[in-house]
């Protein structure tokens, strides 16, 4: 008990000498670079961070103001991650993004609360969707649901419509994230008429001899792989070590990074995943971001993740961030904006062509726009294929649209019970 | 000179026999207790209540029912029979962990296996939820701990504490002396998950708000609890206070320290904070085996004799 007093006090001298930075924008990064996922996890605070220098460095801020950017470490964990939240929450924080589904759980009524937007971008609580019942959450540019969604779709394409009798196995994380596309599929398999089964692995997943005893047994025709982590890699080889046509094995836009197709080499040949944005060094942005970050010495990390997947992710995540945040400093006419004005500018969010090709990042990802009724923008993703002699990944097919008349109706579904479990009376902010 | 012990004269059985029998000892604590209760909730601000000081009290909850069990009764110690005990809590542990993350009905339904806290009131205050503020919390969770440090301290020196100390010193000689080896290891068992169910409900409800069976209670969060038991001393109230503090606050001081204070980077910190938490406990552990609690003993005693050591 001594100690909490002792630490108690302590706190109440900390805060009183904290620095008063005024005329900044706090951009908080929820990073985590330790832990079984931190593979994962490096790359997109790189790519976050790296951006997020060059908006500073170039332009000097977002409409003339200084980017803030804090760090703080969750390692995955939600528990660490409350207490990152409960850390940042005083601090004028104008957008979270903790890269963790469990996280997002968390934050979800507590920001809502508090008054802070958060963006979980193609990760979180999928009926988020519905800006109506959560005010303070965006999921842009798409969800598990729609990934779901687009995979079948993509199935359906090279089955010439039909799944009908087909076997389709979804070997998921055993966390909230992993359960997410469940409901979507089994919905699916009806409406479609394929075999639809699931199985588990738990965290972090590195050992998963059995469930691929269970896929070898039951011969399924395509395997979704719905992991993060480690996970990834190893199931990708154990993928391979069974001969599974990896062609017919799908990863969700977190199965498909280079670190989980790396390790298991040449056998990884053909596995192919989701991809909600464009990836690579080709985009111009890489000169700008080489003049006024990487040279300079300002890179985050140890600097070696440029282009990845994950990198592009976190880029892709910092860009319409920053575009939202020029968008809330037209709306409001002020340069210092607020939590509750950063909101209204990722309420009224807009991705032209036009635009990302200024940017130097043209086609990275689709255009939509934003709206109270859809806070989850299009749902669209591409497929992309490992080529393992270039070690690169190539896009195979265009964006695909995903089945958004089932999915909106599951997230009226999903976010109306929210909203009645919590007294939420559903309605448009502005 | 700090442990004055003049004229501290005990006149009667209940003086004799209370918890703290040293006067000053004794109104050291009190006046914990009155500022915990009556000054900290104006002074403590949001992220020392959420982040710091409610986790500690629910992890000191925990601690104290574990340490019933394992403390006080001796189960799940190495002896064959307290191991065969331990293999199957262990397995209860991933069996339980199955089962909530299966059955629908656990959690509520719920897409995800996520389930959140439903907003609740005590005298109108929210103490659960998003409305919930940081000094409710605060308030509620310190309710429980000193309701349920009392009950503890009072069960453990009573006649139920008695048995329970004579299983875990010698089972045979305690069946011998007429103590009933079942009832007494059952009652150990159902009084420290008593203090540990309560400990869940509030680390879900008031700390986390939204949990995942799988995540939220996972093996590493039952090994945690054990540490905070080895390492604050077994068989010992002050022992799961200390035991909690350290491997509660100490992680966040440390972080605060690095990262807040010297400004080093959130991963090395995370990183560092591994080691040196590691290190302190193996330290801690050769130093004095009978943990945090007979250091504070050791201390005591020297105080009680300072300045005129003999």
């Amino acid at each position: 008990m001594k100690i909490t007093h002792i630490a108690a006090a302590l706190a109440v001298s900390m805060t009183a000498a904290g620095p008063v930075l005024a005329e900044t924008l706090h951009f908080p990064m929820f990073n985590y670079r330790t832990g079984p996922f931190a593979p994962s996890g490096i790359p997109f605070a790189d790519g976050y961070q790296d951006y997020l220098t060059l908006v500073n460095e170039r332009d000097g801020g977002i409409g003339g103001v200084p980017i803030r950017i804090s760090e703080c470490e969750t390692a995955y964990n939600t528990e660490r991650g409350v207490e990152c939240y409960q850390n940042i929450r005083g601090d004028n924080p104008l957008i979270l993004q903790p890269l963790s589904t469990g996280i997002v759980y968390q934050i979800i009524p507590r920001a809502a609360e508090d008054g802070i937007p958060i963006h979980s971008m193609g990760y979180g609580r999928t009926s988020a969707v519905n800006g109506e019942v959560f005010n303070w959450t965006f999921s842009y540019p798409a969800n598990y649901w729609d990934g779901a969604s687009v995979l079948v779709n993509h199935l359906l394409d090279e089955n010439d419509g039909s799944l009908d009798g087909k076997k389709i196995i979804l070997l998921y994380h055993n966390s909230a994230y992993g359960r997410e596309a469940i409901p979507t599929l089994t919905h699916l398999s009806e409406r479609y008429g394929f075999d639809f089964q699931t199985i588990a692995v738990d965290s972090p997943g590195q050992e998963q001899g059995n469930q691929w005893l269970q896929i070898r047994r039951e011969r399924p025709d395509y395997v979704f792989l719905w992991g993060w982590g480690v996970m990834n890699s190893v199931a990708v080889q154990e993928a391979s070590n069974i001969r599974f046509n990896m062609n017919n094995l799908y990863g969700v836009w977190y199965s498909g990074s280079e670190n989980d197709v790396m390790p298991a080499g040449a056998g990884a040949h053909g596995y192919r995943s989701l991809a909600m944005h464009g990836t690579g060094r080709d985009f111009p942005v890489y000169e700008d971001l080489q003049t006024h970050v990487y040279d300079r010495g300002l890179a985050a990390g140890a600097g070696d993740q440029l282009g990845s997947v994950l990198y592009s992710r976190g880029m892709y995540a910092a860009m319409l961030a920053v575009e939202a945040a020029l968008t809330a400093q037209k709306i409001h006419g002020v340069a210092a904006i607020n939590a509750a004005q950063m909101r209204d500018g990722m309420a009224n969010l807009v991705i032209t062509e036009e635009r990302m090709t200024e940017l130097g990042l043209g086609g990275i990802g689709p255009v939509f726009s934003v709206s109270c009724q859809n806070h989850g923008g299009p749902g669209q993703a591409m497929i992309q294929e490992w080529d393992a002699n270039a070690g690169k990944w190539n896009m195979i097919t265009d964006w695909i649209a995903s089945d958004r008349e089932l999915i909106m109706e599951l997230v009226q579904e999903d976010s109306l019970a929210y909203a009645a479990e919590n007294n939420i009376t559903p309605t448009c902010m502005d | 000179m700090l442990y004055r012990e003049a004229g501290d004269f005990k006149t009667s059985y209940p003086s004799d026999s209370q918890t703290f029998p040293i006067r000053l000892d004794r109104y050291g604590y009190y006046a914990l207790l009155a500022v915990a209760i009556g000054v900290v909730p104006f002074i403590i601000n949001d992220y020392w209540a959420n982040a710091i000081v409610v986790p500690f009290l629910i992890y000191t909850i925990a601690a104290l029912g574990l340490n019933i069990l394992i403390g006080y009764c001796g189960q799940l110690s190495l002896r064959i029979k307290g191991f065969y005990l331990a293999v199957a809590t262990l397995a209860a542990q991933f069996f339980l962990i199955w089962l909530f993350t299966r059955t629908g009905w656990f959690f509520n339904h719920s897409p995800t296996g996520m389930i959140s806290a439903p907003e609740r009131t005590v005298f109108g205050l929210a103490v659960t939820g998003p409305r919930a503020t940081a000094v409710s919390a605060y308030l509620i969770c310190l309710a429980f701990l000193i309701a349920l440090a009392w009950l503890a301290r009072n069960l453990t020196r009573g006649t139920l504490g008695r048995k329970w100390m004579a299983i875990r010193d010698m089972d045979i000689a305690a069946e011998i002396i007429g103590v009933n080896p079942l009832r007494a290891k059952l009652s150990a068992f159902a009084v420290s998950s008593f203090f540990i169910g309560i400990a869940g409900a509030l680390f879900f409800a008031v700390y986390l708000g939204a949990a995942e069976a799988g995540e939220a209670f996972g093996i590493d969060k039952s090994f945690l609890v054990l540490f905070m038991v080895i390492i604050g001393g077994l068989g010992s109230i002050m022992g799961s206070f200390l035991g909690g503090a350290f491997l509660v606050i100490g992680p966040v001081m440390l972080k605060l320290l690095l990262v807040n204070q010297l400004g080093w980077s959130s991963d090395l910190a995370a990183h560092l904070e591994i080691m040196i938490i590691g290190a302190l406990i193996i330290v801690f552990l050769i130093l004095e085996p009978h943990g945090l609690t007979a250091l504070w003993r050791t201390i005591k005693e020297k105080l009680r004799l300072w300045p005129f050591p003999y």
